[in-house]
């Protein structure tokens, strides 16, 4: 019996000559919460991209709920309950928010299940994922008339949408004012207590530490610590790699 | 509104367009008619690929081409009647889009736009090279002068253009209204997040390309028929590539409507053209239209209307 979500073993990637991820190895029980930090260009966002299948052709292997997903494209893990949330938001500019978020029930739920969705209940479920996030009154609106915090929120629901069992937030908090982050980070333990193993990658200290009941930390491709935050932060190789020597 | 009760919508009017045209009873309405119809079709096959997954195809002419060549194929080989033909034109026009699709599917923007005009290029050159279908010289098609029931064969070639566009712009709305058209609509907007969402971008984009390619070549299927020779210049002519990139993005890009009111309006106006100007005149005015377009109402006429429509109503709401 493997109570492991997610499994990563020995992950590396190149691009040409530089080591971007140097024989990662990582294990994600279901129903944890991760933080995962690392000064910029350490390789976060690189991890992200191999685990939901965006870059291919990395060395080593990931396995998701019991199964090697070598090969499986980005759209494949999704269905298989991987989701992500983009460091950027990338909404679908010419759609309504509801629409946005319709998206995921039409091509991963609805994949998924044998019974399909009729449109009332994916417009149903829309409209429930976007009161989640706050932004019930939103539905009617296109992106581009959201606000920053509510762009993050967009992306969120989104990913939630496609029902994962486990979740990627990829700094789902950069450029937020103080209350918005902690707005951010209850909607996340929220998500979590809903049973939904969430990853963390966030450069904000306050809400990782908040948050996460165990820090991973990345620096240069490399991972240097692993274990409860309040260890972690006080480890001297963390300390070196943040605060320089 | 389903997408059958649409069908008849589109049945019943294009019933009315006949019964109009039969009361004029002028065969030049006919004949003028059966071109505007088949920009129609071209405009909206254009658009399934272009204006929904954002993908721009210049090849257009090619499958068109294609179409028109399997006729005069067939015409040689086995003559079969032009339904028929209709069917065998979109098969491999569509396996050509699907095998287009293939090998460019890595290319993104203006890269696949090269090597849509590439593949027409190719596909030229191997029919003048065809000595079968007549090579450089072209080839003469006899149409029959009359057929049962319906009389004049061009009466006959312009009820199949128009039965054409029916299945081409009920094929478009039931697209746009289908989890399908969610799928192109955020191919167009952003791939990685539509993979992200669970959305196959891949397949979508090869379905796309296959029925786009088999609109256009059913659309060229009945060409020889109505032109009576085929030449590859003229199957291949600039004008279909240009018309059917042009006509969508003059009536708008987003919905089934703008490839049908811009090929009405830009083949309207191009045979009033033809007959009382010159017909060279044409590409000048698909040129001045579309820089005209792009400038004032880059959405095209019916994104320009949705845009006035919301203003409106935005303006009447504190009120």
């Amino acid at each position: 019996m493997n109570a492991n979500l997610l499994e990563v073993e020995r992950l590396g990637k190149r691009f040409g000559g530089f080591v971007a991820l140097d024989g990662i190895d990582l294990a994600v029980a279901a129903g944890e919460r991760v933080g995962l930090i690392g000064p910029n260009g350490s390789g976060k966002s690189t991890l992200v991209n191999c685990l939901c299948g965006t870059l291919g052709n990395y060395s080593g292997a990931v396995r998701f709920d019991g199964r090697d997903v070598a090969g499986l494209t980005a759209h494949q893990r999704t269905r298989l309950g991987m989701a992500r949330s983009f460091q950027l938001p990338r909404p679908f500019a010419s759609m309504t928010v509801a629409d946005n978020v319709r998206v995921p029930l039409l091509y991963t739920v609805n994949a998924r299940h044998a019974p399909r969705l009729t449109g009332e209940a994916v417009a149903a479920r829309a409209a429930e994922l976007l009161a989640l996030v706050g932004l019930a009154d939103k539905g009617g609106q296109f992106p581009r008339d959201l606000t920053q915090v509510e762009m993050r929120k967009l992306e969120l629901a989104r990913a939630m949408a496609a029902d994962p069992k486990l979740l990627i937030a990829d700094e789902a908090m950069a450029g937020l004012s103080h209350s918005e982050v902690e707005d951010i980070v209850a909607l996340l333990i929220r998500l979590n207590e809903g049973g939904i193993t969430v990853i963390l990658i966030e450069h904000i200290m306050r809400a990782v530490m908040t948050f996460s009941q165990r820090l991973v930390v990345l620096v240069s491709g490399k991972k240097i610590a692993d274990g409860s935050p309040s260890e972690v932060i006080r480890d001297k190789e963390v300390e070196r790699a943040y605060l320089g020597q | 509104m389903r997408w059958g009760a649409f069908f008849l919508v589109a049945l019943a009017v294009a019933a009315l367009i006949f019964g109009c045209a039969s009361a004029i009873n002028n065969d030049y309405v006919f004949f003028a008619g059966y071109t505007v119809l088949q920009f129609i079709v071209l405009a909206t096959a254009w658009n399934i690929l272009g204006g929904y997954t954002g993908y721009v195809n210049f090849g257009s002419a090619a499958f068109f081409a294609i179409g028109a060549y399997s006729t005069v194929f067939f015409y040689k080989f086995y003559p079969m009647p032009i339904p028929v033909l209709i069917l065998i034109a979109a098969v491999i026009s569509g396996l050509i889009g699907l095998g287009m699709g293939y090998l460019t599917l890595r290319l993104r923007g203006a890269f696949f736009a090269i090597a849509t005009l590439a593949l027409a290029v190719v596909l030229q050159t191997l029919i003048v090279n065809w000595n079968y279908v007549g090579g450089s010289r072209g080839a003469y098609i006899i149409r029959p002068s009359s057929v049962d029931y319906i009389g004049s064969y061009v009466h006959y070639l312009f009820l199949i253009m128009l039965a054409l566009a029916v299945v081409a712009l009920t094929i478009a709305y039931a697209i746009e209204h289908s989890a399908l058209g969610y799928g192109f609509a955020t191919i167009r907007d952003d791939e990685l997040a539509a993979e992200a969402s669970g959305v196959p971008t891949l397949k979508l984009k090869l379905i796309a390309t296959t029925l786009s390619g088999a609109l256009m070549g059913m659309a060229g299927a009945p060409f020889p028929y109505y032109i009576g020779y085929l030449q590859p210049s003229s199957a291949f002519g600039l004008e279909y590539a240009v018309n059917s990139i042009a006509m969508p993005i003059i009536g708008g890009t987003v919905s089934w409507a703008g490839p049908l009111v811009g090929a009405i309006l830009l083949g309207t106006l191009q045979q009033y053209v033809t007959v009382t100007i010159s017909s060279s005149v044409n590409v000048l005015i698909v040129g001045v239209l579309l820089v005209a377009f792009v400038v004032v109402a880059p959405n095209g006429i019916i994104g320009l209307i949705t845009s006035i429509a919301r203003r409106g109503r935005r303006e009447r709401k504190p009120a």
